[in-house]
């Protein structure tokens, strides 16, 4: 083979799955008398940097009320319970933290 | 994504500013390119109130808005076009690259990141069809689907894309039935977890001999073609097939891990093993070949052989400078397998699991104090799941163990030059059939 001749190789990449469209859920108009969920996703210390969220909405925006909730295991784990309940009595949701 | 797309609520996610590249393509992939996410520095980790309290009250570190205006708008803001049409980009895999001169292919195969940045065999038609003579098994059969963490989606391969992997790390054709059949395990060895893991692989049965693979002296070394190159094979394909893995976007191990050069992959030494081999363990037949496959592999200990008088001190020792998280596997010279004979009786193996399992033990107080207990155990044991559920009731100062017993494993591996043994932290997840594969 010299070093300008052409050669074809293999393509070494696996096949990606098609990706379909999910809906993203209607935003609201204001927080204010909204009820938002912290959601403690339970990693490297997210339960205390969601308490200092919690923290700086009762300052500056008393307005809103936060449930601070943990999900029931490790955030690897689907948590249909926790979900529900969000939905049920929450009006939105802030996911965190870790990574 | 589940709580948007799923339940229907308003979501922003938060993250640390590190993850930024991969957040946004694992949204992506997941058809959700507009996610409303949020940053703030990295870490979180260790950082007092006051430091997480200044996250909130500063500048998200990507967009450099107020990081409370990005979440309140996160949650109010509607959606622009660009956010809610379809989903386009090509995503298709084309079976052949464009033909180009053998440098100008491997300088695109480097800037690809489809290596491991040694140089590789360029994976030419000829070359991968006498790879494909290894097996018996059609070119365009489905091999498994495999994704580099839990929230990435699953990729798919077929045998002729291990052939070309295994082709670029210089395998041989004899080899391929091992290397496909760490490819059907469906275990990455390329990871993604920012603990920086890397997989672990042995060989056992026939096979081992019919393909010259070493599992004495230096067996887990640089010292024998088929340790090397199948070894080397597992993470080419783990990282191709996976769909990359890429620093910052598909790969985020903080320091890296040297043994993602060939998975640490050998055989395991069973003719001087007092033991039964490790796939008989595990349903297998002694004339059967097969691969076990352990992920999670970080941590190594070791020391030289056992003392008379404090052997179980030392290996308590060893095992107590493990993270508790990730579970002890000791691979054993055939020398030291046998002085825990001499010095324990431990005629079966089960016998050493039962002592090193009721060894390795510390205060519940230390053990639910480490960070990675902390993320992956402790949610659990609340939940409920035993036996950490159970755990959770012992006394600050009760000693608990640090391990479950089923996690625990041994492996003899080496060539008798002495009795050095090692434990590598490591968490066995299957044994499959390499015959299946022939």
């Amino acid at each position: 083979m010299s070093a300008n001749e052409k050669i074809t190789v293999l393509n070494p990449v696996g096949f990606a799955p098609k990706v379909a469209r999910k809906a993203f859920a209607p935003r609201l108009e204001t927080l204010n008398g909204k009820t938002v969920y912290l959601v403690d996703c339970r990693f490297d210390d997210s339960d205390l940097f969601l308490k200092q969220m919690q923290a700086w909405f009762a300052e500056h925006m008393p307005s809103v009320r936060t449930v601070f909730k943990p999900i029931s295991s490790v955030y690897l784990v689907d948590d249909p319970t926790t979900w529900e309940e969000i939905r049920a009595k929450g009006d939105a949701a802030i996911l965190g933290v870790g990574h | 994504m589940t709580v948007e797309a799923t339940y229907g609520v308003p979501t922003v996610a938060m993250h640390t500013d590190k993850f930024d590249r991969v957040v946004r393509s694992v949204a992506t992939v997941n058809g959700m390119p507009g996610l409303r996410q949020a940053f703030v520095p990295q870490p979180i980790m260790g950082k007092t109130a006051a430091q997480l309290r200044a996250y909130i009250d500063g500048t998200d570190p990507i967009t450099g808005r107020p990081v409370m205006q990005e979440v309140i708008e996160g949650l109010t803001q509607p959606f622009n076009e660009g956010d809610l049409g379809p989903v386009e980009f090509d995503r298709s895999t084309p079976r052949l690259v464009e033909p180009d001169t053998a440098d100008s292919l491997e300088r695109l195969f480097l800037e690809n990141r489809w290596t491991d940045m040694l140089p590789i065999v360029l994976p030419t038609e000829e070359r991968v069809q006498a790879m494909l003579a290894g097996t018996r098994r059609k070119p365009d059969e489905i091999v498994g689907r495999m994704r580099s963490t839990h929230f990435r989606e699953y990729w798919e391969y077929t045998v002729e894309k291990v052939a070309v992997n295994a082709v670029m790390a210089g395998a041989r054709p004899e080899y391929l039935p091992v290397i496909l059949a760490l490819a059907a395990s469906c275990v990455t060895a390329r990871g993604s977890s920012s603990s920086a893991v890397a997989g672990m692989s042995f060989v056992n049965g026939p096979i081992r001999d019919e393909i010259g693979m070493n599992s004495g002296t230096g067996a887990l070394g640089p010292y024998n073609h088929a340790n090397a190159t199948i070894g080397r094979a597992y993470g080419l394909l783990s990282q191709n097939l996976q769909g990359g893995s890429i620093p910052g976007l598909s790969y985020m191990g903080n320091q890296g891990n040297n043994y993602n050069y060939n998975s640490l992959t050998f055989a395991e030494n069973e003719e001087r093993s007092p033991w039964e081999p490790f796939h008989v363990q595990h349903g297998f037949q002694p004339t059967d070949s097969a691969v076990s496959v352990f992920s999670s592999c970080r941590a190594t200990a070791f020391t030289l052989g056992l003392r008379e008088k404090h052997w179980r001190e030392h290996c308590a020792n060893m095992l107590r400078g493990m993270d508790p998280h990730t579970p002890p596997v000791l691979l054993l010279d055939p020398i030291a397998a046998r002085q825990f004979i001499d010095r324990g009786g431990f005629t079966k193996k089960d016998a050493l699991i039962d002592w090193l399992y009721g060894t390795a033990k510390m205060s519940a107080s230390e053990y639910w104090d480490y960070q990675l207990i902390q993320n992956y155990i402790y949610p659990r044991a609340t939940f409920g799941e035993e036996p950490w559920a159970s755990k959770l009731k012992a006394a600050p100062d009760e000693l608990i163990p640090m391990f479950r017993r089923e996690d625990i494993h041994v492996v003899v591996v080496g060539g008798e030059t002495n009795g050095y043994w090692r434990i590598m932290g490591a968490n066995y997840q299957k044994t499959v059939s390499i015959d299946e594969w022939r």
